[in-house]
């Protein structure tokens, strides 16, 4: 089983951060809460729905870990595909491409753009319906500092408008740009809490110390079971 | 319904800006008519009775091998994932790709037919027209085909392999080489429940006779039928939630 017993609630109208070691559960979990994961036992319930529901799909936008665009369309072309099958308008399009900032490239295809380029291109087509939840599975692996920057300034802002947004990332230094955090390794759930929560908990200063101290704290724990 | 019309509209987009495979499906199937054309120069009985199948074969095969390649990136890509959290339904997704490649298929077979009788010399009897919707069913029925075999390559490898794996047999078993009637017991009864013979029957039909209407439309209601199979087939290795 990847996932035992887990049980999380995320908060609407929150950035909450998914972070953890890659092959922790990561993209089971979002794929779970996204409904195309076959899940064993629990239930899962996203806006008030069970995740999966045909109600779900205009409301909830997903992104895939690897982009998930069409290489022999145009930035644009794809944009406007998504939008057509959640309902969305051409201003919406206009907008999504503005959001992540390839405005200047819209009408390049996508097979000649960066990796950067890409991911944000796949980030767009998931904004563009204007979801209630967006479910974002590392849109920020691979980019530069400042876009990264830029990105999670987009996320917040989007949180502020009342979307809820859940992000994962393997990198744990994007720990302190989440409103809240879920630490998963190996399946569990090390920490849930905010990142100062978890500074003070953990006693250190940063997110990767912080990591580093829960999961030494877990092994001792489990070596104690172990022996006694 | 209406989402299958704009995944047909970025299907046909899609290839739009590729060219090369527009040019490789519409001119291959002319080249090869052409070659057969020449290769019985001397005798034009040969050529009249070999036309009118290839005219059955080449949509069907043309469209299992793209549809079969094109949905599998699709799986693999992770855009199928992807379409299917939104309101696109399985069904929509399949009859977009029908649609979109049912009109490749129109142009095609526009060209082919014209190309048959204007310029290599093959004889016709039934109606024109009857031969280009013969022609666009049966190159849907290859597309649904296609979609259905997707649904078992791990890799485009495999997809590849399929052609010759589902295709050949039909292709030798159509008519084309002996003639249905003729074949052994056991291989007649094989190519009866082969979709590929009532392409080949339907296009044979028409070259030969001029009140074939009534048969023509009987092979193209099995073809039809075998197509609703192949999407539903299709539909079932489609799966919403996977491992």
């Amino acid at each position: 089983m990847v996932l035992p017993d887990l049980s999380v609630r995320i908060p609407r109208g929150r950035v909450t951060g998914l972070l953890g070691p890659s092959g922790g559960g990561k993209s089971t979990l979002i794929r779970a809460i996204v409904g195309v994961q076959i899940v064993e036992s629990g239930t899962i319930s996203v806006l008030g729905e069970p995740a999966g529901s045909p109600q779900l799909r205009r409301r909830v936008g997903y992104v895939t870990q690897a982009p998930s665009v069409y290489d022999d369309l145009s930035i644009r072309e794809n944009i406007n595909y998504f939008a057509r099958l959640v309902g969305a308008s051409a201003d919406d399009v206009d907008w999504a491409v503005d959001q992540v900032g390839l405005g200047d490239h819209a009408g390049q295809r996508v097979a000649n753009l960066s990796g950067g380029q890409l991911s944000r291109t796949s980030l767009a087509c998931a904004l563009v319906g204007r979801p209630e939840a967006l479910v974002l599975d590392e849109p920020t692996v691979g980019l530069d500092p400042v876009l990264r920057r830029s990105l999670w300034t987009l996320f917040h802002q989007l949180a502020d408008a009342g979307t809820t947004l859940l992000v994962s990332s393997h990198v744990m230094d994007e720990a302190s740009r989440c409103d809240r955090l879920l630490l998963l390794r190996e399946g569990r759930i090390l920490a849930d809490g905010s990142f100062d929560e978890l500074l003070r908990r953990t006693n250190t200063h940063d997110a990767e110390a912080a990591f580093l101290a829960l999961i030494d704290a877990e092994d001792a724990a489990q070596r104690q079971e172990g022996t006694s | 319904m209406r989402l299958a019309f704009v995944s047909a509209g970025r299907i046909l987009r899609q290839l739009r800006n590729d060219p090369r495979t527009i040019g490789l499906m519409l001119v291959v199937p002319l080249v090869l008519i052409g070659l057969m054309a020449w290769i019985y120069h001397e005798q034009p009985v040969i050529f009249d009775h070999v036309g009118p199948a290839l005219l059955g074969v080449f949509p069907l095969t043309v469209m299992f091998i793209v549809t079969s390649i094109t949905t599998l990136r699709e799986r693999q890509s992770g855009t199928l994932e992807r379409l299917l959290t939104t309101p696109l339904s399985k069904g929509a997704f399949m009859s977009g790709y029908a649609l979109a490649f049912g009109v490749v298929a129109l142009v095609q077979a526009l060209l082919a037919s014209a190309w048959s009788v204007w310029v290599c010399g093959m004889s016709i009897r039934g109606a024109w027209w009857q031969l280009v919707i013969v022609a666009v069913v049966d190159a849907v029925l290859g597309t649904s085909l296609g979609l259905l075999a997707s649904g078992f390559a791990r890799s485009e490898f495999q997809a590849v392999q399929f052609m010759p794996a589902f295709i050949l047999p039909q292709f030798l078993l159509c008519g084309l080489f002996v003639s249905r009637d003729a074949l052994p017991t056991g291989l007649k009864q094989l190519s009866d429940v082969l979709p590929l013979s009532y392409a080949v029957d339907a296009m044979n039909t028409l070259a030969t006779r001029v009140d074939g209407g009534s048969d023509v439309a009987r092979d193209l209601g099995i073809l039809i039928g075998f197509s609703v199979l192949a999407l539903v087939g299709g539909a079932l290795t489609l799966r919403r939630r996977t491992v």
